[in-house]
């Protein structure tokens, strides 16, 4: 579901090092002797070899792999996927060669029925005592015998505060006045899910006549649309003012009003989704051993406090919470209180509809 | 299309001024996004839009992201495998096509020509169920497997079209003063045929190399291609270092041709 | 014949020759065939719920194939993929020729100028529009600088810029063929046509147009099929609201986990191309006898 851009604060810290480069040739030759060496990360299973990590596109600090990296004198080769579905297809071709996955909420349930991930064993990760009480056996995987969350976050409206004003429900996706400057999520769930939400109803609906009536409302805004997008994309189109209200995740909505004091992220009513994202362990793993060693490493609290500091997503990892920059803790929809995080609602596997919602999804896209 | 009768005399001639300039324009079309992307590359913001001033920091960004250097080696290493097997497979396919007569024949031909018009969509879903199916492990392999099914094809086609515009008295010659059919074959044919041999390895290259879609479907861990990177890169996170690989990308591919031409150049003569 | 003495076996099969073919054989059949055949059997199959697939003979996925919802997008990709083959072809055709009989001591040059941006990634080139028909990009800018609008206008994630992304990836896959036919052309034709009193349009469309027809089929398959299965053009530029068929199996697959549908859906595609492929080589290929 997630997926991050580099931040440009981000690159305000790079771009120091960046002018050293001087001329393009020098820097070309010199990272192509820099890397041949290192070379061959095409899973190679000896022991303290290479991990293979399965992600989301820029869903780790800086400091994360290469920490690791040294820390174990091993190398990290991280590929990046678009969907949770995506991950699973890749998954079902049997042994991937990937060690550590980050499937969201319901996908673990379905890898867990599928049989593709296989049971942690916590002796190995000690640190699991830092996840927070609320990140525990979550309904997808009660005993916590397949995951251990990750990050998590919220998916809301970012917003030009200037030409909109106070966003506070789902309605502004609606607004007529915005018509053509409005973007949503190229999601299934997510964006059937805000349709369901807005009209009261659970975001795991599978009745017929909740869903035609999601279906009518989002061919009912589909002319007031921009298009579909990945959240991603849809942060730079609301920075550029080319939209005016976007529906993004919570960690790049939130890293875009830090960086833009126009912009908003909100959370809107009457409800709207809480998501975690989980590291898991595919069956079959070159090195699982190697896996639990990752997954324990990510629960240390100053690794999941750099993580958080990086992405601007929650973090499961309750020691980390001290750590975490005061810019971030001290934002309301970082940190929501009890009262909003208790209209947030968890997207679940909805089993057999999962066609039916593909086919409204379809019929909208191409209506 | 009534005009003065000099012009109407000249053969075939439609008005050359409005051709050049129809040319001109079309030129324009394919060169001035491209020219465009390049021109961003250079900013010094990050806007791939809004020119700000000069700056090579997306070069450097570039040179440092080992992710980017990580794709476009598993491109190069997909790329040489992929043609090499392919180049090797194609033409002893084609020299079977040109040369002999056979039952079955014709479903040969149609298999060739069938994998080169196929959607690549279509190919790419049926690897990845075949994959699927027979618990073959994604990786790097599965990628080479995959190009390698779809360059054979074109390989074999552009062999068979230098076979059949080929001398066979030479041959003959060769056989006729006693060469073993291998010895021919090394000594006379493969040379002759050797412009066709390159052609086909260098369109095996560029459709390996440039290949997305069935690229998408079929690779798994540690080995994303550079054509996978781009596009992770462009949904993920548009910035200048997207115009700066992709100058650099120009600039290589233009210095191949060039270098190719004169190699091909020197080879007709 | 005489020529074929010597070397060819004849038509019957031999060692050597079996030797020749089984790699391609091998290669081809496993890989390409066989996976070709497993999608076949699956469009008869029924997804399970998590993705795995029962076999049997179950007809359903083909009657979903002709819901209105999912034939609507077939036909309406199929009609993009033949306006992107006209497009491309009322663009490429006068370029080659000004190419082939113009170009002079350049040709060699100026066809190598159209090849180059096909040498170039087809993400980068559908790259280069996103940023081009952008809200502060070069179009928009262009056409205020030219006093045609007063503020930025929605450019891109439309099925214009759809259509204008295929049309420039596509088009270098025309000039070519087209290119390659013209260019063999025996100028000698042109004047005894001229010489027998044609006129410049009758001599084009009588001569010129026949002879390049080889050329015209080449580039049409070329740019047709490529386009009619294409799913990164409406990916990137039309913001997802233009479906093409190639987005619907890629769905199926990758987000929907009903590969029976899918799969029906790509046998579909796959039978759809190579119909069309067969048609048009035939009827095209008759009505040039006729022409002659």
């Amino acid at each position: 579901m997630k997926g991050r851009r580099i931040s440009r604060r981000d690159f305000l810290k790079r771009l120091g090092a960046g002018a050293v480069a001087g001329s393009t040739l020098t820097v070309l030759s010199a990272c192509t002797v820099d890397t041949a060496p290192r070379q061959g990360g095409d899973g190679g299973s000896e022991g303290g070899g290479t991990l293979n990590l399965y992600n989301w596109s820029d869903y780790v600090a800086e400091t994360t792999i290469p920490g690791f990296e040294e820390e174990f004198g091993v190398r990290v080769v991280q590929d990046f996927y678009a969907s949770n579905e995506e991950l699973l297809a890749k998954l079902q071709a049997g042994g991937t060669g990937y060690d550590v996955i980050v499937p969201s909420d319901y996908m673990v349930e379905i890898m867990a029925k599928s049989g593709v991930i296989q049971e942690l064993d916590m002796a190995k990760i000690p640190n699991f005592e830092n996840v927070g009480e609320n990140f525990r056996g979550l309904p997808y995987d009660p005993e916590n015998r397949y995951s251990v969350p990750y990050q998590w976050g919220t998916t809301g409206i970012l917003y030009d505060r200037e030409e909109v004003g106070e966003v506070e429900s789902w309605d502004a996706m609606w607004d007529e006045r915005y018509a053509g400057r409005i973007a949503m999520i190229d999601d299934v769930r997510e964006t059937i899910g805000a349709a369901l939400m807005r009209l009261g109803y659970s975001i795991n609906s599978t009745d017929e006549g909740e869903l035609g009536e999601a279906r009518e409302l989002l061919l009912e805004q589909k002319p007031l649309l921009r298009g579909y997008f990945a959240s991603t994309e849809i942060v730079p189109l609301v920075e550029s003012g080319d939209v005016l209200l976007g529906h993004v995740f919570s960690g790049e909505g939130i890293l875009a009003t830090v960086e833009n004091e126009n912009l908003a992220y909100a959370i809107p009513k009457p409800a709207a989704t809480r998501w975690t994202d989980n590291m898991c362990i595919p069956a079959g793993a070159p090195n699982p051993d190697l896996a639990h060693e990752f997954i324990n490493y990510i629960l240390d609290a100053q690794v999941g406090a750099d993580l958080t500091n990086y992405t601007y997503y929650g973090t499961p990892n309750e020691a980390a919470l001290p750590l975490i920059d005061e810019e971030l803790t001290s934002i309301p929809e970082w940190n929501p209180p009890d009262e909003v995080f208790d209209r947030l609602q968890v997207i679940e596997d909805v089993g057999e509809a999962t066609r039916d919602y593909e086919r409204i999804f379809t019929e909208v896209k191409s209506a | 299309m009534v005009r003065g009768a000099p012009i109407l005399k000249r053969v075939g001639s439609l008005p050359d001024w409005a051709l050049l300039l129809f040319a001109g324009l079309v030129y324009l079309f394919l060169y001035a996004p491209i020219f465009v992307l390049m021109f961003f590359s250079f900013n010094s913001a990050r806007s791939t839009q809004v020119w700000e001033g000069f700056s090579l920091r997306w070069y450097a960004e570039l040179f440092r992201d080992q992710s980017v250097l990580d794709a476009f080696y598993t491109s190069m290493v997909v790329g040489v495998t992929a043609t090499a097997i392919s180049t090797v497979i194609g033409t002893l396919a084609a020299l079977a096509l040109a040369r002999h007569s056979f039952r079955g024949k014709t479903l040969a031909d149609s298999t060739i020509y069938a994998a080169t018009v196929m959607p690549e969509i279509v190919v790419g879903v049926s690897l990845l169920a075949f994959f699927v199916a027979v618990q073959f492990q994604l990786g790097i392999t599965t990628i080479i497997i995959a190009h390698v099914a779809f360059c054979i094809s074109f390989v074999t086609i552009v062999v068979r079209a230098r076979l059949s515009g080929m001398d066979r008295s030479l041959e003959e010659a060769a056989m006729d003063l006693g060469a073993d059919p291998p010895t021919t074959f090394m000594k006379i044919t493969l040379p002759l045929i050797l412009p066709g041999v390159m052609a086909g390895a260098l369109l095996a290259f560029t459709l390996s190399f440039d290949d997305f879609v069935i690229t998408f479907f079929v690779a798994g861990a540690g080995a994303s291609t550079l054509p996978l990177k781009i596009y992770s890169m462009i949904k993920f996170g548009v910035s200048p270092v997207i115009n700066a690989l992709s100058t650099v990308l120009l600039v290589a591919t233009l210095v191949c041709i060039l270098g190719g031409s004169r190699f091909f150049s020197r080879k007709e003569e | 014949m005489a020529a074929q003495k010597g070397v060819d076996k004849g038509r019957g099969w031999s060692l050597g020759l079996a030797g020749l073919l089984a790699p391609a054989a091998f290669w081809l059949g496993v890989f390409f065939l066989v996976p070709l055949l497993l999608i076949l059997a699956y469009s008869f199959g029924t997804s399970g719920v998590y993705g795995g697939i029962t076999l049997g003979f179950n007809p359903e996925n083909y009657l979903k194939v002709f819901d209105p919802l999912y034939l609507q997008i077939i036909v309406r990709s199929t009609v993009i993929a033949l306006l992107n083959t006209l497009i491309c072809l009322a663009i490429g055709y006068p370029l080659a020729y000004f190419i082939a009989f113009r170009g002079g001591s350049w040709k060699t040059a100026l066809i190598l100028l159209v090849m180059i941006p096909f040498w170039t990634s087809l993400l980068v080139r559908a790259y280069a529009w996103v940023v081009i028909l952008g809200g502060n990009g070069l179009a928009n800018r262009t056409l205020q600088f030219l006093g045609i609008t007063d503020g930025p206008i929605t450019l891109i994630f439309t099925p214009q810029a759809v259509m204008m992304g295929l049309v420039y990836s596509y088009l270098p896959f025309m000039v070519l063929p087209l290119y390659a036919s013209l260019e063999k052309f025996d100028a000698r034709l042109k004047e005894a046509a001229q010489d027998l009193g044609a006129s410049r349009w009758q001599t084009f469309w009588r001569v010129t147009f026949p002879l390049s027809l080889p050329g015209v089929i080449a580039g049409s398959i070329l740019v047709f099929i490529p386009s009619a299965g294409e799913f990164v053009i409406p990916d990137l530029l039309g913001g997802s609201q233009t479906v093409m068929t190639g987005n619907l199996i890629q769905q199926q697959f990758l987000n929907a986990r009903d590969w029976a549908f899918g799969s029906a859906l790509a046998v579909m595609l796959a039978v759809l191309m190579l119909g069309a492929i067969l048609i048009y080589v035939r009827r095209i290929g008759t009505d040039r006898l006729e022409g002659v």
